[in-house]
């Protein structure tokens, strides 16, 4: 599924074993799409020896973090951006 | 452990700039000459750093993680032979 700018995308829960580029306090969390970087190797294989084919559209995701930290906002023009790949990423309309 | 975002604290971030010691400049460099020459990616790099024990982790410096990862990721590779390098530091 490709996702376009502007659009709000939920990261997956999902725990994943050995090396992967989304962070844990993200997982689970909602945020917006704020920027298409492009399409990379996917680090989940290449950590291992593989190529990292087929390549992963990767994405610039922007939270408030009082979405990930309870308690932390009154700060709200603070954004936590975030690059993740798209097999982390589902439509949260 | 390494992908936490930070530690809660009130503590001022210190934002003063550091030069860099030679060793430090030599990792650096063997990195993206290993890299260069296909022996190691930055995908493994991380992968090498993540599998530290996490009380090693904390106590090593930035460029001491890179060390630790470039190690253990020739030794799994076969470049460089069980206890190579700790036999060549000895002599």
């Amino acid at each position: 599924m490709t996702f376009q700018a502007g659009q709000r995308v939920r990261v997956a829960a999902r725990a994943h074993e050995g090396h992967h580029r989304t962070p844990a306090y993200v997982k689970g969390k909602s945020g917006r799409v704020e920027r298409i970087h492009g399409a990379f190797t996917n680090p989940e294989t290449r950590a291992y020896g593989g190529d990292g084919l087929p390549e992963q559209r990767l994405y610039l995701v922007g939270f408030d973090p009082s979405d990930l930290w309870p308690g932390s906002g009154g700060q709200t023009r603070d954004r936590v951006q975030v690059d993740i790949y798209e097999h982390w990423l589902e439509d949260a309309g | 452990m390494h992908d936490r975002g930070g530690w809660p604290t009130d503590a001022p971030i210190d934002r003063s700039e550091h030069d860099l010691a030679d060793w430090e400049l030599l990792t650096d460099a063997l990195v993206h000459a290993l890299a260069r020459n296909g022996l190691m990616n930055v995908d493994e790099l991380r992968r090498g750093i993540e599998s530290m024990p996490p009380d090693e982790y904390e106590r090593a410096s930035y460029y001491e993680r890179w060390l630790y990862s470039v190690e253990t990721i020739l030794t799994e590779k076969g470049v460089l032979a069980p206890g190579e390098l700790d036999a060549r530091l000895a002599k």
